[in-house]
């Protein structure tokens, strides 16, 4: 359904998207996760015609992107990350519009409208002008209008940020039906981990290269088995300590010292009892896909914005 | 496929246009304002030989400058659609480019048309009599106008991408356009210089048109007029969907 070969994008200087290459099968939920500034949204762009790439290949539903673009076009749906609705036109005006640009029958949309819009919440508003909608419900609507045409792949760009867990569920349901009764292809690209768990399988993309590629348990799987969390008395002392003793991948910091452990319930009383230093808590968790990222990249994917800065500069000097 | 694009974009335009009803009350209020206080001011030291007073000279300029600012504000609408994100929902859309250019044009020449029908309500403070035909004849030329300037309009905002350009257009553009278009004084009188302007810029041979259909007061031929409006329209629009294309 898409498939793209050694893609790149380059903004003066700046490598958004640097050699990738991927495939999505039909009826395939595909998440594309990284940091702020990773180069999500500008494939995305790519695959649906809004930029041009600097080389390589795209193609959606069979279609090259910068041949067929029309094709493409017609083949998709998109949620923006960015806002792009009329805010002075009513929510049910907004769906017309859509609706009779995408060619949809007049009755068809009638019914999808009240359908969707009573799947979002909306319904009871549809009257209303959006300049009036809170930003969780502009969020909404776009989702219920990027769904109205029924498109075959369907991109989704950090879908559901900002919005309510009850909402975010209802919203995937719907989005796992459309797939069962209708094999959508879906590409969706965020930074909530929990929310990456949803799909088939997982890009991680980082300085607009892919770092790993499968599906989320075997992504979880890279990382040696649980994640065992200690704090001491005195972590310095204690991370070499266990460095000394075991053969295990050691990482210390202000929470204290993460360990990588396969048998972690056979491995914590024996640690306990033939370790020194004195041990204040212990904390034992299953991988998420955060330790798969910071595993593969070395930085915890959630930067703050310093140090995405950093980045870029950084990306900048060692651009062409 | 084209068309229902294009009636879809002039659709909307036209429902918020209606929607705001400070610009439709100022669409009222503001010719209203110029016939009442310009026509009276300088209606004493305003002598022409075949102008009856100075407000019925003004009143077709008025209808023009009144397109010309209906239409460039309807094209430079494309940049507030760039900026809060609607454009993208048109740019993805299975619609070309061009359809999208042909239905902003036409939703301009549409509101400029309601705006003019607006104005020749307001003919009776002037006191000058529209029949029907003058009526129909009027809301032509205004479409042929508006066609001209919205696809200027359509060209210059296709290689905007912010606000900034904006001020530069209307100081260097819309106003000269606006001032140098004999609106508001004959322009058998002027200097070379400034009838050399004059006669490149379209509103010019809009305005005469108006004039000449509703006072039969003219400098050139209704024909010429018409022609030059036609070609610079064709030519504009040509350009403008051309570079509508190009743009990302
Ligand atoms: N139009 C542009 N001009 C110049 N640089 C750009 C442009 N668009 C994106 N970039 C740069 O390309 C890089 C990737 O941006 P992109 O928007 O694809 O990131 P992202 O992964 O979607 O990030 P986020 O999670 O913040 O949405 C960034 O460094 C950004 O500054
Ligand atoms: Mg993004």
């Amino acid at each position: 359904m898409i498939r793209t070969v050694d893609l790149c994008k380059y903004f003066d200087g700046v490598k958004a998207v640097d050699g990738v290459s991927f495939s999505v099968d039909k009826g395939e939920i595909f998440g594309f996760l990284g940091p702020n500034g990773a180069g999500k949204t500008t494939t995305i762009n790519i695959l649906c015609t809004l930029l041009t790439p600097t080389s390589g290949e795209a193609q959606v539903n069979g279609y090259d992107v910068t041949k067929n673009p029309s094709e493409v076009r017609k083949s998709i749906g998109l949620i923006f990350q960015e806002p792009s609705l009329d805010d002075r036109l009513t929510a049910e005006e907004n769906l017309d519009f859509h609706g009779i640009i995408y060619d949809v029958p007049k009755d068809i949309r009638t019914e999808r409208k009240k359908e969707l819009l009573e799947m979002v919440d909306l319904w009871e508003r549809r009257k209303n002008v959006v300049k009036t909608y809170s930003g969780g419900m502009k969020r909404r609507l776009e989702i219920a209008r990027g769904l109205l045409h029924r498109p075959t792949v369907l991109f989704l760009d950090e879908p559901t940020l900002g919005l309510d867990p009850q909402t975010r569920n209802h919203i995937w349901k719907y989005i796992n039906k459309l797939r069962e009764d209708q094999g959508i292809t879906i590409f969706m690209t965020t930074h909530y981990m929990d929310e990456a768990e949803n799909c088939d399988r997982i890009a991680i993309i980082d300085y607009g290269k892919l770092v790993a590629l499968d599906t989320p348990d075997n992504l979880k799987r890279l990382v040696g088995g649980d994640v065992i969390t200690i704090r001491t008395t005195d972590d310095e002392k204690a991370e070499k300590e266990i460095g000394e003793q075991y053969n295990l991948n050691v990482r210390r910091d202000e929470a204290g010292i993460h360990l990588e452990i396969e048998n972690s319930e056979e491995f914590i009383p024996q640690f306990i009892s033939s370790f020194s230093t004195k041990i204040n808590s212990i904390h034992l968790r299953r991988p998420t896909l955060d330790d798969v990222f910071l595993k593969l990249t070395g930085h915890e994917i959630r930067t703050e914005e310093a140090s995405a800065r950093d980045r870029m500069r950084m990306r900048m000097r060692g651009g062409h | 496929m084209f068309w229902k694009a294009v009636y879809v974009i002039c659709l909307r335009d036209i429902r918020r246009f209606f929607r705001e009803k400070s610009q439709i009350i100022g669409s009222i209020a503001r010719p209203a304002l110029w016939l009442a206080i310009m026509g009276t001011g300088f209606n004493t030291v305003f002598r022409s030989p075949d102008a009856g007073n100075y407000a019925q000279f003004l009143f077709p300029g008025i209808i023009g400058m009144t397109v010309l600012f209906t239409s460039v504000f309807s094209a430079v609408s494309v940049i507030w659609d760039r900026q809060f994100g609607f454009l993208r929902e048109m740019l993805v859309a299975p619609v070309s480019r061009t359809s999208i250019a042909v239905g902003k044009t036409l939703s301009g020449c549409f509101q400029s048309m309601i705006q003019g029908s607006i104005i020749m309500v307001l003919s009776f403070i002037v006191d000058v009599t529209l029949t029907p035909l003058i009526i129909i004849k009027v809301l032509a030329i205004i479409f042929l106008i508006s066609f001209a300037l919205t696809s200027l309009g359509l060209l210059i905002a296709s290689r905007m991408v912010s606000f900034e350009g904006f001020n530069l257009i209307m100081n260097f553009l819309v106003m000269p356009m606006f001032l140098m278009s004999g609106a508001f004084f004959p322009i058998s009188g002027l200097p070379a210089w400034m009838k050399s302007i004059v006669a490149v810029n379209p509103l010019s041979y809009g305005v005469d048109a108006l004039r000449g259909v509703i006072l039969g007061i003219h400098e050139h031929a209704l024909a010429t007029d018409i022609l030059f409006l036609a070609g610079f329209a064709i030519i504009m629009t040509a350009v403008a969907v051309t570079a509508f294309n190009k743009a990302e």
